[in-house]
């Protein structure tokens, strides 16, 4: 029973990314959407926590103008591919 | 599959509106139905018809009213909060004695929280933006 979770904040400015990584199961997804894309900054500590959990939103790491800084291992999915991870989970948690 | 979207943001203070409105159109084209897209809290600006958006910036709620006539949506707003922030019907505005009657855009529908829950129970995956 996986859970996509939707992170929308930048670590640096909630805790929303940390409250939901403690208690994400293993079957789970993340799924790193507007300002929650800067966790995937390669790199730092948590971006490589991410790195085979998480995809991020296309549309909006290239509105921050972060593509070529990226963790490898965090895939970018396009709007489609959000409605694909949605499908493919059974339910869909969103974190503020 | 059967979506439900929950848009929780207005649509200049935070992008959820947008992500959601971009969301909404890839579910739409990727052959799921959109069974309902209630606007809660300050989601409830998005329904405004008083809006008036410089020319060179995308006006969300317009965008909104567009893709709920073209698809023929169920777009709810929630009414506790849409009375609060002065989005009303003319049927609110009758009712309470404002001048001018309702600035609701047409596409909308104002209703209460039962409508979420309604949606929360019936749909496969309720998928909720901002905030």
């Amino acid at each position: 029973m996986a859970t996509l979770h939707l992170i929308s904040k930048s670590p640096s400015a909630s805790d929303a990314l940390a409250a939901c990584l403690r208690v994400l199961a293993e079957d789970d997804a993340i799924l790193l959407i507007e300002d929650g894309v800067y966790a995937a900054l390669a790199g730092t500590a948590t971006s490589q926590t991410l790195a085979g959990i998480a995809s991020a939103l296309a549309a909006d790491i290239e509105a921050r103008g972060i593509q070529e800084r990226l963790e490898a291992g965090i895939d970018r999915v396009d709007d489609h591919g959000f409605v694909d991870l949605c499908t493919r989970c059974d339910r869909v948690m969103s974190w503020f | 599959m059967n979506f439900a979207i929950v848009v929780r943001s207005g649509p200049l203070a935070s992008e959820g509106s947008r992500s959601a409105l971009r969301f909404a159109r890839a579910v739409l084209n990727s052959g799921h139905s959109l069974e309902r897209v209630f606007f809660h809290g300050e989601g409830t600006y998005n329904a405004s018809s008083l809006t008036v958006g410089p020319q060179d910036e995308d006006d969300l709620t317009a965008a909104w009213a567009e893709l709920g006539r073209q698809h023929d949506l169920d777009l709810v707003i929630c009414v506790a909060s849409a009375l609060k922030r002065g989005v009303l019907d003319d049927s609110e505005a009758e009712r309470y004695e404002k001048a001018g009657g309702g600035n609701m855009r047409p596409e909308f529908v104002i209703s209460g929280l039962g409508q979420l829950a309604d949606a929360a129970l019936r749909v496969d995956r309720l998928v909720t933006f901002g905030g």
